[in-house]
């Protein structure tokens, strides 16, 4: 059964159903979606009680209003939003108690990009392929497939029962959003389509912008180009989420959680899981620089990552409601 | 064909087996090939594998499974490999299609570009049968191959912003269609009626990697008829 939530009062500028993404239909050319900052989802969905994968809002840069239709328990985790209930500033990264028919205003960030409110339950959306993530190039997934509007009214799952007490996430475990990022990769599969020179420019001297023709596609950088050697593209292969592949102009692209699932331009590096979590926060006119990792370093900051999240659970502090 | 298989590691939690970096149905074959039987064989901590013209992408979850033992797993099935057995399904899907005007805005610059007339363009793009080599670009876009030297033509040089559904598209000697409208610079000479990805259906495309795919002209009252039964 289901229950009305809330009604979307302010859409803001770009807010969507996601979850931990779709998987298993990639060779069905379907990317896999999902929260670009898995971490903040992850925790966010802890601090209401709920499973790690239950649907949650991503919001970004300009963040919605929301008119509450029923009591419910929430948490707003990622960039700091400066949020507020009935126009009083509210907390982030802890367990909330909103009263049927006070308003959320979800606010913009300082730093960071995307802020993401799970409620108690998880939001009530029918799972496609396998998940709740909204891909709205495909017009599935999430809220009817599309980013949210005014006058659409959430719902959530009647029969979670409320929790008698509320989390808080130990400072500890509160990542800091910066508009700098060092960003970790490992190379290939495709470096044999690049110079020495393009190696060394890629990881050592440049510093990329991220440009405005940004979205949870890809990010398109500026600055220094990295040199191909000659023209050629490769036969399309499989692109996972992370890669960055550089086109003939030199300039790198980064695919995030909503790219093709396959292409043509050659591969330069593919960004390790921890670290796609954490550019998920990038924004336009941030700076990210590359470094190199070896694969096998990368396996182990993967399990490491997986450990910690299996383990945040744990972490959180029992805070009143 | 490489003469032996590359094993690339992707990323932090992915296995790349590519075979060669040609457009190649033998290429292709063992691709295929090769993900049939990793499903089979169910590998403990694989959870997904993506296959393209030339390589299979395997994605596993390092918390059941990790790299070495994986590449060991894949190789001892790829020695065993038997390409004849994966395509034996032999699906064969017509697919109708109204060619040129306002349904293929392209097939008179590809009628140009090789000096022939419209009509030969359409004879050629029909004429022959296509196999799927893979799924991808988007959901459910089904990259088909060869068509005929006499019509194979590069991309648009500024791709369009948006393509119609059920548009058909030449890329050098690729053709494809489009399930949904998109984006894309793909030569449009043609549009189907057919419904090529649908959420509700498993699989949830049309066609599948080693369909055979063969195109039939139709008239735009046939087209507009099948578009109300789609």
């Amino acid at each position: 059964m289901s229950l009305k939530l809330c009604e979307v009062t302010k859409p803001g500028f770009f807010t969507t159903v996601q979850d931990l993404g779709r998987f298993g239909f990639q060779r069905y050319g379907v990317p896999v979606s999902g929260a670009m900052d898995t971490y903040a989802l992850t925790a966010a969905n802890l601090l209401v009680g709920n499973k790690p994968n239950d649907a949650c809002l991503e919001i970004t840069l300009i963040g919605p209003e929301l008119l509450f239709l029923s009591e419910a328990q929430i948490a707003l985790t990622g960039a700091a939003f400066f949020p507020t209930v009935n126009r009083e500033m509210i907390a982030c990264w802890q367990t909330l108690q909103i009263h049927k028919g006070e308003a959320l205003s979800v606010g913009s960030p300082q730093n960071g990009c995307r802020a993401y409110l799970a409620v108690r339950g998880g939001i009530n959306v029918p799972v496609v392929l396998g998940s709740r993530s909204t891909y709205v190039r495909g017009d599935f997934g999430g809220f009817q497939g599309r980013q949210l509007r005014t006058g659409d009214v959430l719902e959530t799952h009647e029969s979670t029962a409320p929790l008698t007490s509320g989390f808080s996430m130990p400072t500890e475990a509160v990542p800091e959003y910066t508009g700098e990022l060092l960003v970790e990769v490992v190379l290939g599969p495709q470096t044999d389509c690049f110079t020495d020179r393009g190696l060394e420019t890629f990881l050592s001297r440049a510093r990329y912008e991220v440009t405005t023709d940004s979205d949870r596609m890809g990010y398109r950088l500026e600055g220094a180009e990295v040199e191909r050697k000659g023209s050629m593209d490769i036969v399309s292969d499989a692109i996972p989420v992370g890669a960055i592949q550089v086109p003939r102009n030199g300039k790198p692209i980064i695919l995030m959680r909503d790219a093709q699932t396959t292409g043509g331009y050659p591969k330069i590096a593919v960004i390790t899981t921890p670290n796609v979590s954490r550019l998920g926060q990038a924004k336009p006119r941030d700076r990210i620089r590359f470094s190199k990792v070896s694969p096998s370093k990368a396996r182990e900051g993967l399990l490491e990552y997986l450990k910690a999240l299996s383990l945040l659970k744990g972490r959180l502090v029992a805070s009143r409601l | 064909m490489y003469q032996r298989a590359k094993y690339l590691p992707v990323g932090d939690n992915a296995l790349l087996v590519e075979f060669g970096s040609t457009i190649n149905l033998n290429i292709n074959r063992r691709v295929h090939a090769l993900d049939h039987v990793i499903s089979k064989a169910k590998l403990k901590g694989v959870k997904e594998c993506v296959p393209t013209y030339r390589s299979l992408l395997i994605y596993y979850d390092p918390s059941e499974t990790s790299y070495e033992p994986l590449i060991f797993q894949t190789k001892d099935l790829e020695a065993k490999l038997d390409e004849s057995s994966v395509f034996a399904h032999e699906r064969v899907l017509e697919v109708p299609v109204v060619y040129g005007n306002e349904y293929g805005t392209d097939l008179g610059s590809v009628a140009r570009y090789h000096g022939l007339q419209e009509d030969e363009v359409i004879r050629l793009h029909s004429g022959r049968d296509y196999t799927v080599y893979m799924i991808g670009f988007v959901a459910g876009f089904p990259y088909l191959g060869e068509v005929a030297e006499e019509i194979a033509t590069p991309r648009l040089k500024t791709p369009r912003l948006r393509v119609p559904a059920g548009s058909v598209g030449v890329a050098e000697k690729q053709t494809g269609i489009y399930p949904c409208e998109s984006p894309g610079g793909w030569q449009v000479i043609g549009r189907t009626p057919l419904k090529l990805f649908d959420i509700e259906k498993r699989p949830p495309t049309l066609v599948l990697p080693g369909d055979t795919v063969r195109f039939r002209p139709v008239g735009k009252e046939e087209f507009e008829n099948l578009s109300r039964d789609e």
